[in-house]
């Protein structure tokens, strides 16, 4: 299911519609008209760059690291093949908003592809998506089939000189392939694991060559803030957080869902949007940004605004917009039992503390819920993240850490209790 | 160059560095597991972790460069926590079977882990027990719970080796190191992942559990394999060496060597040491004494130097003797009359010896093969003749060298090959000749009239290597064992001559054992005395063996393993009336030709010096004390010279041999290594029929190898068979495989293979196998029928 208030990217998007992805829907509702302004010499690739970077649009991958400035590190004068990769690989537990972006509007992707593949000079493209979701990778190659037939991909296209073609590649369902490194070396047909940077993409990317990687929202953001301005979009959100952010709500509500509202809208109104809390029952918590985010408790939540500041402020990020709402039947020792199994389960296995110490926690974790907790293993688990959190390649270490921290920090009254009695705090009916 | 400041200590760094670099400049060992100097960096240990200044987390100082006015502290309490933090993770996981552990000892994990590890573990959960693996007979992954995944072993096959034999399969704590399904590791110099493995995870299979490493004395010693010459360390353990191990040096061997360098120690230690001289009386062998045995010997020579001549004697020296060896073999030869001494066994064409000006070599310095732009090998499976050598071509064609060759077996050099033409033994000559022709082409010159009379058609391909050739700063053609040991080598020299004087490319010709260039100094060839200067002459190799002598003194070889027709040989050493066999081994076939055995040291028993492909002079000494009545074989020479009353015999040292073949001064041999040939007239031989092409497997090559049983159990012992291209095959109504009969001088009854790799109109069987000695001449016409 999926629900969207008027926004960016879903704006005008009709997702009863069953033809709503296809090329001719999307042109209905001016797509592509972005694309023909550039390419009509109205916009040069400085135009073009300056234009996202006022917009303020942030990566919506989950580091939120600005998009603008992000194609202003691209060597543009670099001799030789520059591609632009989208990562679509969409793995990190309770997203699922770049899978409906590509099943609904997957040209407004292919647009914001071209237009970064202008804007930076790029030979081509390449759109990662997760190896799980099989139908949309399958959509999204007739809407590149399409979009080729209508002239807006390949050689001279709209007969403007510019040649850029854009490829979909579907993963295989690692975790760790939504690192943009370890993406990278997949791409490559290598084994998914983070590069050491620096180098980071922009001088050493795909095959070695300049690469800028955005995150499918953030692309698919782009023909709108070239159509309608940087400023009607950066006047969706609040300052510094500007547009609007796809929401992925799941858990314990009644119309869980995608929502694309703009940022700063508060946590209860999304809530509200979302049917609010399903059977009546109280908020506990929520995990505000994807599971490597760390969760806070409802309370705190209810007085938050939806923006990477309000949530960083709280002790959380707002990662990728993934929204997981616990009610209070869960049991926190189980619930973290389950993401640090899924840490374990998808960590790499380069470096040592994220192969040694996710399976180390999992391990701990897993005894605590099953009785055989013992008493120091909350400073166990305290210690033995702080020596995997930053000492690795990637951030994945650090996403396994941030829930056991938090968990163990806002609910640690449970897990004692577990320790202690040998059994759930919380009386929910799997324990 | 920039300056940074590591634990206080100010230092001036060139650019591009890392922090690991830096450290080890100014002494400071940064703890690290997966850091190798010579491999890419992978960083994934996390072991160097250091905190430099102004950065919010410790970093790598493996993977981190250093930037101006960088501060780095490699033992502040946030390094100190982050590196014990990782030991802590690498030992919760690892086995704690040091006890039982081969490495043991000399274990980069139990060494670190007093530094850095705790005395008790917090971990109290289920360990993780990894299946071992089968690597094949050299390399032992049985216990692969011990591996900490520091991909070390991955990156050296995939770098070093050229081809990625093992991998890194899996994810997250299941992640094992293997190789491919079904496969075990077949690289020429697969053993270097022993020394790699931080662990005991990747042992050495004929080592293990034998000794360990603190009861082991570690001796250097100089391989006497190939023409590399690669330093050793020798450990020995109560006389006995127990194993083999790089010594580094970079101008030659860098930290690594060949398989059969690390494993041929086997043979040294095997069954089929001979320890006794040894006498046949009516047809019985019977253990003497000393004195008896070479009064024997001397006996015997001198009668037949008397009634038949001293010219129906003839010496052949294995090239993997020692320099002292070949020395006094020839002296002792030449004091007797005649120049009747060759140890380039493996030769069938001597025609350019009266050219040469010189002892043929490498052409350039070993180390200088990796800064080459083009390479041309001619009749050459470099990495089955050279295995290091190979890795540097490989590394020098990784760096953007153009690599081509024209050859009689398609072996995969494990890199890009610029050009590639598989061609029949007797094609190698016009297709050599092509390219000289091409590349007189371009450069609108004639191509010397010598040559003239051979036919080149000059094709795309011959053209394509004539440019590389031509285009290259610094090209160099190599002409292989395969070149060397064909029966128009002479003019393959020419050729490569007259290429050479067109192109600009120097001509390089890789010795094939350890003293080949140092059997040319020490005079150990028919054509020249030693240091080159002029003496009696004599027969060559192939003329001892082709028309019968009345006795022969074999030194260090299996003469029908190691001449280039094995029939011939035999029958040779058959219809003397005395054979002498100075060998460290026993020989079953010699058992039947020869009349007396002596006992002489291999390499590690005995005090000599190898001068390898680049010219350089490598002494070394004994090791452990001679097996038995096993005797240095210069000692022997000495007493034979006293008993033959020549007279400059009377030596007490093998410093003192050597002293005596080099005048004391070292750099006169490079002046003596050449490999311009005059220009000759050529006859242009025609060949028709049947080829075969019998190339020495890598471990059959000289007689220790062959004895050493894990390196006899890989592929590269040589298998017998007879393979044919399938269009050779189909043409003979062969194409359905089964048994046929190979004939040359005698016949075999051989399985059939069918492989694309063999150029059409050829048979491939291998020579210097025990199984194929009955056939004549390597690369000699050859017929195949259905058995």
């Amino acid at each position: 299911m999926a629900i969207f208030e008027s926004g960016v990217i879903f704006e005008g998007v009709d997702t009863s519609d069953l033809n709503c992805w296809t090329l001719d829907a999307y042109q209905a509702r001016g797509g592509y008209q972005a694309l023909r302004r550039i390419l009509e010499g109205k916009m040069t690739q400085d135009d073009l760059i300056a234009e996202v970077k006022g917009s303020g649009l942030r990566g919506r991958g989950g580091a939120g690291f600005p998009t603008g400035l992000k194609w202003s590190f691209m060597p543009r004068n670099f001799p030789g093949d520059k591609y632009v990769v989208c990562n679509s690989d969409e793995g990190e537990p309770g997203t699922f908003k770049d899978r409906d972006i590509m099943r609904f509007n997957p040209h407004s992707l292919i647009e914001g592809m071209i237009i970064a593949g202008y804007a930076m000079g790029a030979k081509a493209g390449y759109n990662y998506i997760h190896g799980e979701i099989f139908e949309v990778y399958e959509l999204f190659e007739i809407a590149l089939d399409q979009a080729r037939k209508a002239g807006l991909l390949g050689n001279n296209i709209l007969g403007s000189g510019f040649n850029f073609d854009l490829f979909a590649h579907h993963g295989y369902g690692a975790y760790i392939c939504g690192e943009e490194t370890a993406l990278l070396e997949s791409l490559e047909g290598k084994k998914g694991q983070p590069r050491f940077k620096p180098p980071f993409p922009a001088s050493f990317g795909l095959y070695g060559k300049p690469t800028t990687i955005n995150n499918t929202e953030s692309f698919a953001s782009v023909p709108f803030i070239v159509r309608d301005g940087a400023q009607k979009f950066l006047e969706q959100g609040k300052p510094n957080n500007g547009g609007t952010k796809l929401f992925s709500i799941s858990g314990h509500v009644n119309r869980p869902g995608n929502y694309e509202i703009p940022l700063g809208t508060p946590f209860a109104a999304l809530l509200e949007m979302a049917g609010g809390m399903r059977g009546g029952k109280k908020l506990k918590a929520v995990i505000p940004g994807g599971s490597s985010a760390p969760v806070l408790p409802g309370e705190i939540m209810m007085d938050l605004t939806m923006d990477y500041d309000s949530i960083a402020k709280a002790g959380s990020m707002l990662g990728s917009g993934a929204v997981i709402v616990m009610n209070e039947d869960i049991c926190m020792v189980k619930a973290l039992e389950r993401l640090a199994y899924f840490y374990h389960e998808e960590s790499c296995g380069q470096c040592t503390p994220c192969r040694e110490g996710t399976g180390w926690l999992y391990r701990v974790i897993h005894r605590i819920e099953n009785g055989l907790g013992r008493p120091g293993d909350l400073e166990l688990l305290d210690s033995v993240g702080n020596n995997m959190a930053g000492r690795t390649i990637c951030a994945l270490a650090d996403a396994a850490v941030f829930p056991v921290r938090s968990f163990t920090k806002h609910f640690r009254n449970e897990f004692e209790y577990h320790i202690e009695h040998k059994k759930c705090l919380v009386n929910h009916k799997w324990c | 160059m920039l300056e940074i400041e590591i634990d206080g200590k100010t230092l001036t760094v060139p650019d591009g560095s890392t922090i690991m670099d830096a450290a080890h400049q100014c002494g400071t060992h940064i703890p690290h597991f997966c850091y190798h100097k010579k491999l890419s960096i992978a960083a994934n240990c996390r072991m160097c972790l250091v905190e430099v200044e102004k950065a919010p987390k410790p970093l790598p100082a493996c993977a981190t460069p250093v930037s101006p006015g960088m501060k780095v502290q490699t033992h502040s309490a946030m390094a100190k926590k982050a590196q014990q933090g990782v030991m802590e993770f690498l030992l919760i996981n690892h086995p704690l079977d040091c006890p039982i552990c081969d490495q043991g000892g000399e274990c980069q994990l139990q060494d670190l882990a007093v530094g850095y590890g705790g005395g008790v573990s917090r971990y109290e959960e289920e360990k993780r027990v990894v299946v071992g693996k089968d690597m094949g007979p050299l390399v032992s992954a049985e216990e692969m719970s011990r591996c900490i995944h520091c991909t070390r072993c991955v990156r050296f096959t995939e770098e070093i080796g050229g081809f990625q034999e093992i991998g890194m399969a899996n994810r997250g704590e299941h992640s094992e190191i293997l190789p491919f399904l079904n496969k075990t590791v077949e690289s020429e110099i697969s053993g270097n992942v022993i020394d790699l493995c931080p662990v005991g995870a990747l042992t050495s299979k004929p080592f293990r559990y034998t000794a360990r490493p603190w009861e082991l004395s570690r001796r250097k010693s100089v391989s006497p394999h190939d023409g590399l010459g690669a330093n050793l360390i020798v450990q020995v353990k109560q006389g006995r060496v127990m194993r083999v191990l790089p010594r580094e040096n970079e101008a030659v061997n860098e930290c690594w060597i060949a398989d059969r360098d690390r494993f041929s120690y086997e043979a040294l230690n095997s069954t089929a040491r001979l320890t006794s001289p040894r006498i046949k009386q009516g047809g019985v062998w019977q253990d003497v004494d000393w004195q008896t045995a070479l009064d024997y010997v001397a006996h015997g020579l001198q009668c037949i130097a008397k009634e038949q001549g001293a010219e129906k004697i003839g010496v052949l020296a294995s090239p993997h003797s020692t320099l002292e060896e070949l020395y006094l073999l020839q002296k002792l030869m030449r004091g007797m009359g005649n120049g009747n001494i060759d140890s380039r066994l493996r030769t069938s064409d001597f025609a350019a010896d009266m050219a040469e000006s010189g002892a043929p070599w490498l052409g350039v310095a070993v180390d200088e093969i990796n800064k080459q732009n083009a390479i041309l090998l001619v009749g050459s499976n470099l990495r089955k003749e050279q295995p290091l050598l190979a890795a540097r071509v490989r590394a020098a064609v990784k760096k953007g060298a153009q690599l081509s060759q024209i050859g009689v077996f398609n072996e995969d050099p494990l890199c890009k090959l610029h050009a590639n033409q598989l061609v029949s033994p007797s094609d190698l000559v016009s297709r050599l000749a092509a390219v000289v022709a091409a590349a007189a082409a371009v450069k609108d010159v004639a191509v010397p009239e010598a040559l003239g009379g051979i036919v080149a058609n000059v094709d795309a391909t011959a053209e394509s290597i004539a440019a590389s050739l031509i285009a290259a700063e610094s090209a160099l053609i190599l002409l292989g064992d395969v070149a060397q040991r064909h029966p128009q080598y002479s003019v393959l020299r020419q050729l490569a001559q007259a290429l050479s004087d067109i192109s600009g490319a120097r001509v390089g010709i890789p010795a094939e054992a350890a003293n080949s260039v140092g059997a040319y100094v020490a005079g150990a060839v028919p054509h020249k005395g030693a240091l080159g200067v002029t003496a009696k002459t004599g027969l060559n190799a192939a003329q001892m063996l082709s028309s019968p002598l009345q006795a022969y003194v074999l030194f260090n070889t299996d003469i029908e393993s190691d001449s280039e027709n094995s029939a011939q040989a035999i029958t040779a050493m058959q219809a003397a009336k005395m054979v002498v066999v100075c060998s460290p081994f026993q020989n079953e076939l010699a058992n039947d030709y020869a009349d007396v055995m002596l006992p002489v040291a291999p390499f590690t028993e005995t005090a000599g010096t190898f001068i390898n492909m680049e010219g350089l002079v490598q002494g070394f000494n004994g090791v452990v004390k001679p097996l038995a009545e096993t005797r240095p074989g210069w000692k022997v020479l000495r007493v034979l010279g006293n008993l033959l009353q020549l007279p400059g015999f009377e030596y007490s040292s093998a410093e003192q041999v050597r002293d005596e073949v080099l005048s004391g001064n070292k750099a006169d041999v490079k002046n003596l290594l050449n490999n311009a040939v005059a220009e000759q007239s050529v006859a242009c031989s025609v060949v028709s029929g049947l080829q075969r092409i019998g190339e020495v497997p890598l471990y059959q090559a000289d007689n220790l190898v062959r004895r050493a049983e894990s390196l006899q159990q890989t592929k590269d012992a040589g298998v017998v068979c007879a393979s044919l291209n399938p269009a050779t095959a189909a043409d003979l109504g062969l194409a359905d495989g089964g048994m046929v009969k190979v004939t040359q001088t005698g016949s075999l009854q051989l399985p059939l293979t069918l492989d694309e790799r063999v150029p059409t109109g050829c048979v491939r069987v291998i020579a210097a196998h025990p199984a194929t000695v009955a056939l004549g001449a390597s690369f000699g016409p050859i017929s195949v029928e259905r058995a």
